[in-house]
């Protein structure tokens, strides 16, 4: 099919294009922006005036809960709620139940998305089998299969040689190692950041120097190794700055957030509010303020959904007894233009979160307009208000601490391959 | 974002800023504690008589839900209700539907269906109370009789009640809470009463693994030595100190913590000459607090219990008649 997507502000933040022009589509890939090729002559034309067309958004972060968990969601809702939120590629977290630590689990999940005809998954393998951190996995066949990086989802690492091992391993080939930076014993048992709140509620508390001491450990292993690491979900400022400082020193090392974690914080637990149970545990205002500053000036490099499904009465619980998580796939738009509105930072600049970084960081061919690349885009009206109810929302998870707010930023249109797989 | 909304939208006050439910005392305005500590006043000359009860509420059925184990606590409820002549049914959750499978507000539903007008939830997690309150039909009324570590109002209530019978005002009293703060829903309960019924000076002693972090933004004083954290206190409140604190690498032995934080007569000797000493019970005795400090001419453990009758009665009078 070709399409032309007509008189739309066109934002390529990796090829530098903001302007308002026409984009051509034929045969699944973007053939010219602004004047059309020889002869073009296009099935469909959709109005884009007014509206932002952008690369299809990429996600670091998403639990598709397939296989295993499908109580919880089903990779035909989840698909769908990540086209719904603009998402064309995302990367799906290993811990699935079997996990994802064989090549033949990753090929079904492969096919089963792929026969689904949505946003292209890109399975994350386990670093160790099962995730018990006990054995390498078999990173070369299971990358032969699809994976694209190797992490250990949420699930303690605590053997420090395995860890160092598994960077050696993954480095001998050139893989990269997505690591979420906490001390298993210092996290142990805690539900929320160890502050003022946690304090207030008594809940049991999770201090900073888990993810401290964790990221310390991991930076000296990285250096020692070689190993590309990316970071997953960073949470306070101290380890905001450690990763600056690792950095400047030339190591090959990424890092992204979570969505959610650049808005809230402690305070908003509120009187036990379980929506705002996350891992990792929301954490103060100094710490947020960081994360969105961290954002600003690219010690952070890309920012994830976090979207982890969880089914409601699972949310109906003491606070500390409710499953942790949030919905976040429809959500990682509108809190992105938030966070860039109240940090004034341009619309390119933050699409850049969204779309080229995590892309670059996955190495993966999407997340830009260049002709010729895969037509995976999201066009979105950047002034619709819409309101965060359960109703709209696709993902089988309900759950967001954004429940009942109004946030800005619409998608209206979102193509996979040059396919219209999701109207607004 | 800040989601102050939550935070200011007190759960426990209707619409008229009347208590709905008993949840916490942080948050409730000093003149609502006070109407409960009056109450109470006026239930003591009832719990003295030959005859106990009133008939306040007759005709309401009060459910004790206890997902955790009590007697003392539960049996204290249980005599308030009745005293007001309510009908009491005590249910210890632990023992039955929790172990298959039923979720606490499953529970919950299915009892209030057979129409309770009052509950008392003691649970091991903070927020349960909450949780509970939120989910409520608003005519039902909750009381929390102990959440995890969050709070225990009534604990606090009656410790505030014994404090205003031996110590006139609240507001030039030096008020120490001594012992395991970090795990305590007593303490924060108590510092909460204490700081909104006006004590200028609120004390916290303990070793820094029992204290929760900015524990000095609830508005106390922080001490880990007690030769200091003592010295002229008007009123000595004693934690219990559980067994498991020592398996969780936070103090080493008991001899250890009763020797450095344990109340013994010579450490009392610090405080003022007319000191009072209060403990939520049951006593480690040789642990906390020695014997013959809790025996002693200063203690008020005894009478704490009887005015936590009272208490209690003030509170479920109050809540049914809003």
């Amino acid at each position: 099919m070709k399409i032309i997507i007509g008189n739309g502000r066109v934002i390529d933040p990796e090829n530098r294009i903001d302007r308002i022009m026409d984009v051509f589509i034929a045969e699944g890939k973007i053939v010219a922006l602004g004047a059309p090729p020889h002869g073009f002559q296009a099935d469909r034309e959709i109005n884009a005036k007014d509206l932002v067309v952008c690369p299809g958004l990429v996600d670091l972060s998403a639990r598709l809960r397939e296989p295993g968990l499908e109580y919880k969601a089903t990779l035909e809702s989840e698909m769908a709620a990540a086209v719904a939120g603009g998402v064309t590629s995302l990367a799906c977290s290993p811990d699935t139940d079997p996990v994802l630590d064989e090549p033949g689990l990753v090929e079904m999940l492969k096919h089963r998305a792929r026969n689904l005809n949505q946003a292209h998954v890109y399975p994350i393998g386990a670093l160790t089998r099962g995730l018990k951190g006990e054995w390498l996995t078999e990173m070369a066949e299971l990358r032969d299969a699809g994976c694209v990086a190797f992490g250990h989802s949420d699930m303690p690492l605590p053997n420090t040689r395995v860890m160092m091992q598994a960077m050696q391993y993954a480095s001998t080939f050139g893989f990269s190692v997505w690591l979420r930076p906490q001390d298993v014993n210092l996290a142990d048992g805690g539900v929320a950041h160890d502050g003022e709140v946690a304090t207030r509620l008594g809940l049991p508390a999770i201090p900073v120097c888990s993810e401290t001491v964790a990221l310390s450990n991991i930076i000296l292993m990285a250096r020692e190794t070689g190993a590309k690491v990316h970071l997953c979900r960073i949470s306070s400022a101290e380890g905001v700055a450690m990763v600056g400082a690792a950095r400047r020193q030339g190591l090959p090392i990424t890092c992204d957030v979570a969505v959610n974690h650049t808005h809230l914080s402690e305070m908003d637990i509120g009187f036990f509010d379980s929506n705002c149970h996350l891992v990792p545990p929301l954490r103060g205002l100094g710490d947020r303020d960081a994360l969105r500053s961290g954002l600003l000036h690219g010690t952070i490099d890309a920012i994830c959904s976090d979207h982890a499904p969880v089914d409601e009465d699972a949310k109906l619980l003491p606070f500390a007894e409710a499953e942790a998580g949030a919905t976040g796939l429809e959500l990682l738009l509108p809190l992105t233009l938030k966070w860039a509105g109240e940090m004034k930072v341009p619309l390119i600049a933050a699409l850049g979160k969204i779309t080229s970084e995590p892309a670059r960081i996955l190495g993966v061919d999407a997340g830009h307009l260049s002709s010729g690349a895969p037509a995976d885009l999201c066009i979105f009206d950047p002034d619709q208000y819409w309101i965060v109810e359960a109703g709209v929302l696709k993902s089988q998870g309900k759950n967001t601490p954004f429940l009942g707010m109004e946030l800005k930023g619409r998608v209206k249109y979102t193509l996979v391959a040059g396919n219209i797989v999701h109207e607004g | 974002m800040t989601n102050a909304g939550t935070m200011s939208n007190n759960p426990q006050l209707n619409k008229n800023g009347q208590l709905q439910h008993l949840l916490t005392t942080e948050g409730l305005p000093a003149p609502i504690l006070l109407h409960i500590l009056d109450t109470a006043e006026s239930f003591v000359g009832v719990t003295e008589r030959d005859v106990k009860k009133v008939p306040l509420l007759r005709g309401k059925s009060i459910f004790n839900l206890f997902f955790e184990p009590s007697t003392r606590t539960r049996t204290t409820f249980e005599i308030a209700a009745k005293r007001l002549s309510a009908d009491v049914v005590n249910l210890n959750i632990a023992a039955s539907s929790q172990s298959k499978g039923e979720t606490l507000l499953d529970t919950v539903d299915n009892l209030s269906a057979m129409h309770a007008d009052m509950f008392v939830v003691r649970h091991s997690q903070s927020g349960a109370a909450h949780l509970i309150a939120r989910h409520m039909r608003p005519e039902i009324h909750i009381i929390n009789a102990g959440d995890g570590r969050h709070a225990h109002p009534t604990q606090a209530l009656l410790d505030v009640f014994t404090i205003r019978r031996y110590k006139s005002d609240f507001r030039n009293l030096r008020v120490a809470i001594v012992g395991d703060i970090l795990h305590s829903r007593v303490a924060r309960s108590q510092i909460h009463a204490l700081t909104t019924l006006g004590v200028p000076e609120v004390r916290v002693i303990a070793p820094k693994t029992l204290l929760p972090t900015k524990v000095e933004r609830l508005g106390v004083h922080v001490y880990h030595d007690m030769t200091q954290g003592l010295k002229d206190v008007d009123v000595l409140m004693m934690l219990r100190l559980q067994n498991e604190r020592m398996l969780s690498a936070r103090l080493p032995s008991t001899e250890e913590y009763f020797k450095y934080y344990g109340l013994t007569q010579e450490k009392l000797a610090l405080a003022k000459r007319d000191a009072i000493v209060l403990h939520p019970g049951p006593m480690n005795r040789g642990v906390e607090i020695d014997s013959a400090v809790a025996d002693g001419k200063q203690s008020v453990i005894l009478p704490q219990v009887t005015f936590g009758i009272a208490v209690r009665m003030a509170v479920m009078s109050i809540l049914a008649g809003s």
